[in-house]
């Protein structure tokens, strides 16, 4: 078991930064799940620690030890890719079984440490089996298999359960939370999904063009966001966002509706609303245009336009909807609910 | 595309028989040439079924003088020359690109995809084209009739180096990942994952390489002088050469007959990889 630490870590290809200056501090046996849209270096900060990349300037640490120049195999670690990665010529066991055997630890105790890793994973029917024999979930299992057996210091996960049907990834994210927690290994998980992010994480890392948007636990980053990135990338459907005018606490709609806002701010601003937080109203200042339902059976989603505008804004409403379109429905929002960023650098704005 | 129509099932049927006709004819003809004595053989027209000679003219070829009246060496000592030959050229070849072709797709060394163009550029230079240079270097090495002169000039393969590098380029870099967390060295990679991931491709290659090895005819008829070096593919056409009298026929084809057997063989006992190196592309 081991705490993490990023310091100060860049990474760049040539002349390209990709990775810009990444602190942070992961406790012993904490779940992290780095999150962020594609192409904005979370698999790349992974496989830093993985010891895949090089590190350009900074420094990582496993367990207070500095391993920027170990090999991967001297580092503790265990790996789940994305497609699994595992060896297809040999069987289940002897995939599970390959690093321990490098490692010339005694058979008797591999073959322990195996059959308890299939015993756990619910496996063991598939031991002598090839790769190619199983399913999708199953080798995703096998590859985790793999993992747990070389009883590493940290686990890191590669979007492992990209490949995989609905369903099935929702079933193997709670056992992959689950194993986590009885195992107590430190995690590191690389996901683009934020939903697999919020119901994973202790804390996410959100991530944003090699930048660090913030790092914190699921509820913080949806009470709270640090930023529009955030915000949006954070809680499904995304968070309408308006241009305002903010004044005696109060914000301005496009339109010209009033919305009541907890903020001693003035000035121009960007009004962050989610749609699960906009409650019906018939005196409400927002005021949405219908273009589409999308009934989702528990809830509806409204998508529209706020009424007299060009923008766009989604409402989540309890139960059934069969309102027609182009018809009006208004709304309101609690003020502690509402969030506000400045419109230039996206940050939130606290006052 | 499945068609039922009689005229069209006639029509490719009798293109398929007239095929195997015309491939099995010369083949059946060379077997039946192998059960006369030489005096029939020497007779128009020539026999269409077996005569009963058959042990007789194995024996006198195999064991035997073979050709009366030659200084020949025996064919088993022929086809052992031919097999090592064959042996060495198809292993070598196998062996030597498989390394280059790791060295070229794993490892990052200046000047690697030039070294990978110089390979690939002696494709332009088969040994035909290099003869006289590669024979001077062989004899001055002193490895005229020998094995080692026989095989080595033949054994650097940019087409085996080539494949084998197509081939590891559709292994998935996780593969290599993943043996890197469990320890795997380059060595261990090499012998553990990637040649067990390219046996089919080997399988099928050696197939390619065994009969080009073995139907080798220009350069062993150039540096083995020694009649104790010559390889049976040469020695088919010496026979018929051979002496002022005329070709003895039963024995030749008897020759011509025991040279086709080891390829043959080769190619049924590696048939399945040999169509699965050449199709499959899954890894």
């Amino acid at each position: 078991m081991a705490d993490i630490q990023l310091k100060d870590l860049v990474k760049s290809y040539g002349p390209t930064e990709v990775l810009h200056h990444i602190e942070g501090d992961i406790k012993d046996g904490e779940f992290i799940v780095i999150v962020g849209p594609s192409g904005c270096g979370k698999s790349t900060l992974l496989r830093m620690v993985a010891g895949l990349e090089t590190v350009t300037s900074g420094e990582i640490a496993i367990g207070g030890r500095r391993v920027n120049e170990l090999e991967p195999s001297a580092r503790d670690i265990a790996m789940v890719f994305q497609n699994y990665a595992l060896y297809p010529h040999m069987s289940v066991r002897q995939n599970m079984a390959y690093g321990l055997k490098i490692r010339k630890l005694p058979k008797d105790e591999i073959n322990r440490r195996v059959e308890e890793a299939a015993e756990i994973l619910e496996i063991k029917q598939y031991l002598d089996r090839k790769p190619r024999q199983l399913s999708g979930g199953q080798r995703q299992r096998v590859a985790m298999g793999r993992a747990i057996v070389r009883d590493p210091q940290v686990f890191l996960f590669d979007e492992p359960l990209s490949n995989l049907d609905a369903k099935l990834r929702v079933q193997m994210r709670l056992e992959i939370r689950k194993l986590q927690q009885r195992l107590g290994v430190t995690s590191i998980y690389v996901t683009h999904d934020q939903v697999e992010a919020m119901t994973l994480g202790d804390r996410l890392m959100v991530l944003n063009g090699g930048y660090v948007e913030q790092f914190g636990t699921p509820i913080e980053l949806y009470d709270r966001p640090a930023s529009m990135f955030v915000a949006g990338f954070i809680g499904s459907p995304a968070m309408n966002f308006l241009p305002t005018e903010i004044s005696a606490g109060h914000a301005t709609l496009p339109g010209g509706g009033l919305l009541p806002v907890a903020s001693s701010y003035s000035g121009a601003a960007t009004l962050g609303l989610r749609p699960e937080h906009l409650n019906e109203d018939e005196n409400g200042p927002i005021a949405i245009e219908i273009d589409m339902l999308e009934q989702l059976g528990a809830n509806t989603l409204i998508h529209g336009r706020l009424h007299g505008t060009g923008h766009s804004i989604t409402a989540s409403v309890p139960g059934h909807a069969n309102d027609g379109i182009g018809s009006i429905r208004r709304f309101s929002a609690a003020a502690e609910l509402t969030h506000l960023f400045d419109t230039g650098s996206g940050k939130r704005l606290d006052i | 595309m499945v068609e039922h129509r009689p005229l069209t099932a006639f029509l490719t049927h009798l293109v398929l028989i007239l095929g195997v006709f015309a491939i099995a004819l010369p083949v059946w003809i060379t077997f039946v040439a192998s059960t006369h004595d030489e005096l029939r053989m020497n007779q128009a027209p020539l026999p269409l079924w077996p005569g009963e000679y058959f042990l007789a003219n194995m024996k006198q070829t195999l064991f035997g003088s073979g050709l009366s009246g030659t200084e020949q060496a025996p064919v088993w000592l022929m086809l052992l020359n031919s097999l090592a030959m064959a042996l060495m050229i198809s292993t070598g070849k196998i062996a030597i690109s498989l390394l280059s072709a790791f060295a070229i797709v794993y490892f990052k060394f200046p000047f690697r995809m030039g070294f990978f163009w110089m390979i690939f550029i002696t494709l332009m230079l088969p040994v035909e084209v290099r003869i006289l240079p590669t024979f001077e270097v062989v004899a001055n090495l002193g490895m005229l009739n020998s094995y080692w002169g026989l095989s080595i000039p033949l054994i650097a393969s940019a087409t085996a180096t080539f494949m084998f590098r197509q081939v590891f380029l559709t292994v998935p870099d996780e593969l290599l990942e993943s043996a890197r967390i469990d320890g795997a060295g380059p060595l261990r990679f090499f012998f553990d994952i990637l040649l067990p991931l390219s046996r089919t491709n080997i399988a099928a290659l050696f197939v390619i390489l065994f009969i080009f090895g073995w139907n080798q005819y220009l350069w062993p008829l150039l540096i083995t002088t020694d009649t104790s070096m010559t390889t049976i593919v040469m020695s088919i056409k010496q026979m018929l050469e051979a002496a002022e009298q005329s070709p003895q026929w039963n024995i030749i084809m008897t020759t011509a007959l025991l040279a086709m057997i080891p390829p043959v063989f080769v190619v049924i006992a590696m048939q399945k990889l040999f169509v699965q190196g050449l199709t499959e592309t899954d890894k």
